[in-house]
């Protein structure tokens, strides 16, 4: 690829994550009245799309070779037993990070 | 350069976006040093990060780079590797379009993560919510270019590489869930966001399994939002 070329390609990434992020604003906008199911289902769609980015996060782990996730594993049940417990953002971020690179480098 | 309001809304921000300086920073550096082996000029990474920002796609457009010339399959990949922000889109559309003139650069800056806190954290009474918005998009927006260029520029003389360190990423997003789910009264609509996603992984692989999750989601939210709302009325 020429220079030019690598530029173009580049614009059209950047044009095709703004359609992502840009086009339900553009089609549902503020002086307009949003149609019923959309404000219905905006109101519902946050929980389910932050359960799509969990598992989105999650979607590298391979159960059937290497460490089978289990790293993975019990660090996400660590940081959500932290959460339960102390409900500090924070501690439960850090505590999950350090306890999940203390496993891959130590253990698995 | 600030008043005395938006001085407030960034300290109500800035504890919010630590986790994400702790993960762009590290992501940000390793696409840097990513982007400099394949033999770009550091001028590609710090740019890419600063008008594509959006993490996993810049992974994806190092390769797009290297391979032939194919703009509208870019475009079209793009859209398919990013097709989850349309979600963000449609939970946010008041929020944002309330958020007045700031409201363009908060879509534009609509990352996983600024999406993730914004959707989900109450604003603290007296704090303008449209500042607080914008101060999460920007801050992310910036460690995340700082990352990227710091990676590109000086990559090369790190002296060690802290291995799992991307994990704060994946366990940021857990606590982001949990807190969602305790504010939640019922957690039907989170319960099927993770478990569609879930089959949808387990039917189609981790490559193409978005999409059909995103539909399914949608199949059932759509009449299940109508129902609730009719009973309330």
């Amino acid at each position: 690829m020429t220079t030019t070329q690598q530029i173009i390609t580049i614009v059209m990434v950047v044009l095709g994550t703004m359609t992502t992020r840009f086009l339900p604003f553009i089609l549902f906008p503020a002086n307009k009245e949003t149609p019923h199911f959309i404000q219905s289902l905006g109101k519902v769609l946050p929980s389910a799309a932050l359960g799509l980015l969990v598992i989105y996060c999650l979607k590298d782990i391979n159960l059937l070779a290497g460490n089978h996730g289990i790293p993975e594993l019990i660090a996400v049940a660590f940081v959500v037993f932290l959460h339960v417990l102390k409900r500090n953002m924070l501690l439960s971020i850090s505590g999950g990070t350090f306890l999940y690179m203390v496993l891959i480098s130590v253990v698995f | 350069m600030f008043n005395v309001k938006q001085k407030s809304a960034f300290k109500a921000a800035f504890p919010y976006t630590l986790p994400i300086l702790t993960g762009f920073l590290f992501l940000g550096i390793a696409y840097g040093i990513y982007m400099i082996s394949l033999g770009f000029s550091p001028i590609f990474p710090i740019l890419m990060s600063l008008f594509i920002f959006a993490g996993s796609m810049e992974f994806v457009t190092a390769n797009l780079l290297l391979s032939g010339f194919n703009p509208i399959g870019a475009f079209l990949l793009t859209l398919m590797v990013n097709a989850r922000h349309l979600f963000y889109g449609l939970s946010m559309l008041d929020k944002y379009q309330a958020a007045g003139k700031v409201s363009p650069y908060l879509i534009f800056g609509m990352c996983d993560e600024s999406f993730s806190i914004n959707a989900s954290t109450t604003v603290p009474l007296g704090v303008s919510a449209g500042d607080f918005y914008f101060f999460v998009t920007l801050l992310n927006h910036l460690y995340w270019v700082a990352g990227a260029t710091i990676g590109a520029l000086f990559g090369s003389l790190l002296p060690f590489y802290p291995q799992g360190l991307d994990f704060v990423m994946t366990a940021l997003l857990v606590v982001i869930f949990l807190e969602q789910w305790l504010k939640d009264k019922d957690h039907q609509s989170a319960l099927i966001g993770m478990g569609l996603t879930l089959i949808s992984l387990l039917i189609f692989g981790s490559d193409r399994f978005v999409i059909p999750a995103m539909i399914a989601i949608l199949l059932v939210l759509i009449p299940l939002s109508r129902q609730k709302e009719g009973l309330k009325e």
